[in-house]
């Protein structure tokens, strides 16, 4: 099964190294991670996606909750959430034919060519790592010379937050 | 007025009532050393000069061990910290509460390979409890107020504090001002146990017919034996503990059935195997006490008590959880027995008890001493009658820690010292230092092996020079016997690099540091020689007993084995071994 995890700890030097030591140490897998300070600056807020059964998931929250510079933490798969994911896609549109499939494509998944240069397409799209997926898929035909992707963030739908 | 990082440095382990620091110093800890050296001189702070930083961190674990305080080292940038890295993983692996301060470079070299550089943060992270690099001055004493109450508070552990050099160096100085009250958002262990998890687990209790307590050292931790021998004295449970919870029920009392696990008794194994209750107590289901977790006791439901949530349903998933200190924990469960008048009915277990005694009466540990070959286990039993079961005892890791475990029979906490998570060779002699430095005037013994002195031998002479009158124990088999046992029984007997050649003349080696070294071959002498070390309370002697070469440690649980499939003999390992040899032939 696949969690998204929520980790609200403090914006120190090496925080972010105890997470992921963490995950290595004790071979927990990792499928991607993000992480930035919050509105609070003294705050960092990370995003962890990982596969596992429930009980090794439950094991990786405690030992999260466990390492001292985390405030806090949410399995967010617990809650209605909503995830999203940013991509940067760079495709090479050789001839007239292939700039429209692009950008077909591109409407269908709502995204937008942020740069055009030297017949590179540059597409910018947001979604759900699925779509994303999707979309990676739909270019199939295509020249990928280069793709980036955040890792997942995640937020829950209504009241509840993760907050201190 | 305004104090340098050194003095602050100082003020902080003042603060904390650290009398005693072990250490080893070194160019990037100059500054820290000079000031240790004036609080010496004032009579503050003691410090203990180790001949190797690893022998430092095992001495101040011995003297949290034996202690209910933390232990504090102090060592050099680069290959002093470095060398202190087995200690903190062994206290982080034995929940031992320790503050190890570490020299760093100057700040502004940090980064640049510069000479005696390393990442003691990075390198010492997966292997403690937490570590801090301090960065400015101000920041000195609020770190250390963190360090000692991270490493003293919820499940303990070890604490690595790095201090670069040019902030003790007195070019800045500050007011010194100690934090009093420590709040940290992100850190606040669990205290109290949940009041109704406290009455369900009760109520679980009350219908089982073949419970068992099974006891780790979290309750040696947390100084709950008292509560601990109540609640089981008053239900009449059987009483089982690992190999770190030895002493936190008397182990003479007839409640107890022995330490259970790998080289645990018959009984313990069985009644666990048997029971349809568990209730662990700051134990943490670990795979040399359960065996192979699909065979684990397969008809118990699980109560579970422990500090640290992450222990829970880790291993063998807990029915009833209780986080929290244990011994507040017990204290609550009494309570709420006292309120509800449960009197629990003694005789309630009686066939339980038949059926225990039965695996009693096999004598598990029984052994012959003929007037041959001297038995370890002789030496240890020994050992406990002269010292009346009173010593606090030191044990090094191998055959010897585990007939120690088995015949030195403890009645009291803390006076049980091993290395029973990481299992480090080396921990015996400069743990039973640092006991016999907190508790000047007990008796202290190490139990050693010929291959597990040698790995801090060196530390002979930091007994010299403090004076410290150890009883040190070799249990010399001439192998490293502990994994010629393993070969014996898994390898058909290739001792590949068991065999202990070269070893010194251990006497001359002793009276070379200035102590007593004795050779012991026969039966006959055992006691003897025991009586004269006990009796000197001046002198450290070193009792080099020459016992039988190839004595393997029973009962044994091949790793991976249900707790119902022991070797109580080495006629059953053969008929286990000739067993296998024969099914794999036939699959092949
Ligand atoms: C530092 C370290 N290295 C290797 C081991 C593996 N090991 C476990 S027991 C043992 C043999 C110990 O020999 P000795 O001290 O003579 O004790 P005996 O088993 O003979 O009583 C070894 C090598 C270990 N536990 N620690
Ligand atoms: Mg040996």
């Amino acid at each position: 099964m696949r969690h998204i995890i929520s980790v609200l700890m403090e914006n120190a030097t090496g925080a972010l190294s105890r997470v992921s030591g963490l995950f290595s140490q004790r071979g927990y897998n990792i499928e991607s991670l993000t992480v930035a300070p919050t509105d609070d600056p003294t705050l960092s807020r990370m995003t962890l996606v990982t596969k596992g059964n429930d009980a090794s998931v439950e094991q990786i929250v405690k030992q999260l909750n466990k390492l001292i510079d985390v405030v806090k933490v949410m399995e967010l798969s617990d809650y209605q959430h909503i995830e999203r994911e940013i991509m940067f896609v760079k495709v090479a549109a050789s001839n007239m034919e292939a700039c429209a499939s692009i950008k077909r494509m591109a409407d269908i998944f709502r995204a937008r060519v942020i740069d055009v240069k030297n017949k590179m397409y540059t597409l910018e799209v947001t979604g759900s790592p699925d779509k994303l997926d999707g979309f990676l898929e739909t270019l199939e035909d295509h020249k990928v010379i280069e793709v980036v992707r955040s890792g997942a963030m995640g937020i829950t739908r209504g009241a509840n937050a993760l907050k201190i | 007025m305004k104090l340098t990082g050194a003095e602050i440095f100082i003020e902080c382990l003042k603060a904390e009532k650290v009398d005693t620091i072990f250490g080893y110093p070194g160019g990037a800890v100059l500054f820290l050393y000079d000031e240790l050296y004036k609080a010496e001189e004032r009579g503050e702070i003691r410090h203990i000069l180790s001949r190797h930083e690893q022998g430092a961190v095992h001495a101040a674990e011995g003297y949290a061990k034996s202690t209910d305080k933390p232990g504090v080292c102090i060592v050099t940038s680069g290959p002093g910290a470095t060398n202190a890295v087995t200690g903190i993983a062994d206290a982080y692996m034995d929940s031992v509460p320790l503050v190890v301060i570490s020299g760093q470079v100057p700040r502004q070299l940090i980064g640049n390979d510069s000479f005696q550089e390393i990442d003691i943060i990075g390198i010492t992270r997966p292997c403690v409890k937490h570590n801090f690099l301090v960065t400015r001055i101000e920041d000195i004493a609020p770190t250390m107020r963190k360090a000692f109450y991270i490493a003293t508070t919820g499940r303990p552990g070890p604490v690595v504090v790095d201090i670069p050099k040019d902030l003790t160096s007195g070019v800045d100085k500050i007011k010194f001002e100690y934090p009093k009250d420590l709040k940290m958002r992100s850190y606040q262990p669990t205290i109290k146990g949940n009041k109704r998890q406290i009455k369900s687990a009760l109520n679980l209790i009350s219908q089982a017919k073949k419970p068992i307590l099974y006891a780790g050292g979290g309750v040696i931790s947390a100084r709950a034996s008292e509560e601990l021998t109540e609640f089981a004295q008053a239900y009449n449970f059987p009483v089982t503990t690992t190999l770190m919870g030895l002493g936190c029920y008397p182990s003479t009392d007839k409640q107890y059935i022995g330490m259970l696990g790998m080289h645990g008794t018959f009984e313990a194994n069985r009644t666990m195997h048997y029971a349809d209750l568990i209730i662990a107590i700051g134990a943490r289901f670990d795979d040399r006490v359960t065996g192979d977790l699909n065979k684990f006791s397969p008809y118990a439901k699980v109560i579970h008590i422990d500090i640290d949530p992450a222990t829970i349903s880790k291993n063998v998933k807990a029915h009833n959880p209780i986080v929290g200190d244990v011994k507040q924990v017990l204290q609550t469960l009494l309570e709420i027995m006292e309120e509800q008048e449960i009197n629990p009915d003694k005789s309630a277990y009686d066939t339980w008890w038949k059926e225990i005694q039965e695996w009693q009466s096999v004598n598990c540990l029984h052994y012959d001493q003929d007037d041959t070959a001297i038995k370890a286990q002789y030496v240890v039993e020994k050992l406990w009658e002269v010292t009346q079961g009173e010593a606090y005892v030191a044990s090094d890791v191998g055959q010897h820690q585990m007939w120690a475990a088995q015949y030195y029979k403890f009645n009291k906490p803390n006076r049980w010292v091993n290395s029973g998570g990481l299992g480090t060779m080396g921990f015996g002699l400069p743990a039973a230092m640092g006991i016999q430095l907190a508790h000047p005037d007990e008796t202290v013994a190490c139990i050693t092996g010929d291959g597990s002195i040698q790995m801090c031998i060196q530390e002979l002479g930091t007994c010299t020079q403090y004076k410290l009158p150890l009883n040190i124990i070799n249990l010399n088999n001439g192998y490293l016997g502990m994994v010629r046992q393993w070969q014996e029984f898994f390898y058909e007997e290739r001792y590949a690099m068991t065999y202990n050649q070269s070893l010194p003349d251990f006497v001359k080696l002793a009276e070379s540091y200035g102590h007593v070294g004795l050779h012991i071959d026969k039966p006959a002498d055992v006691e003897g020689a025991l009586r004269e070390a006990i009796a000197d309370t001046k002198r450290l002697y070193f009792l080099d007993f020459a016992t039988e070469p190839q004595g393997n440690v029973y009962p044994m649980i091949p790793a991976q084995y249900g707790h119902n499939e022991m070797y109580l003999t080495k006629e059953d390992a053969i008929t286990d071994m000739q067993a296998k040899a024969k099914a794999a032939k036939e699959a092949e």
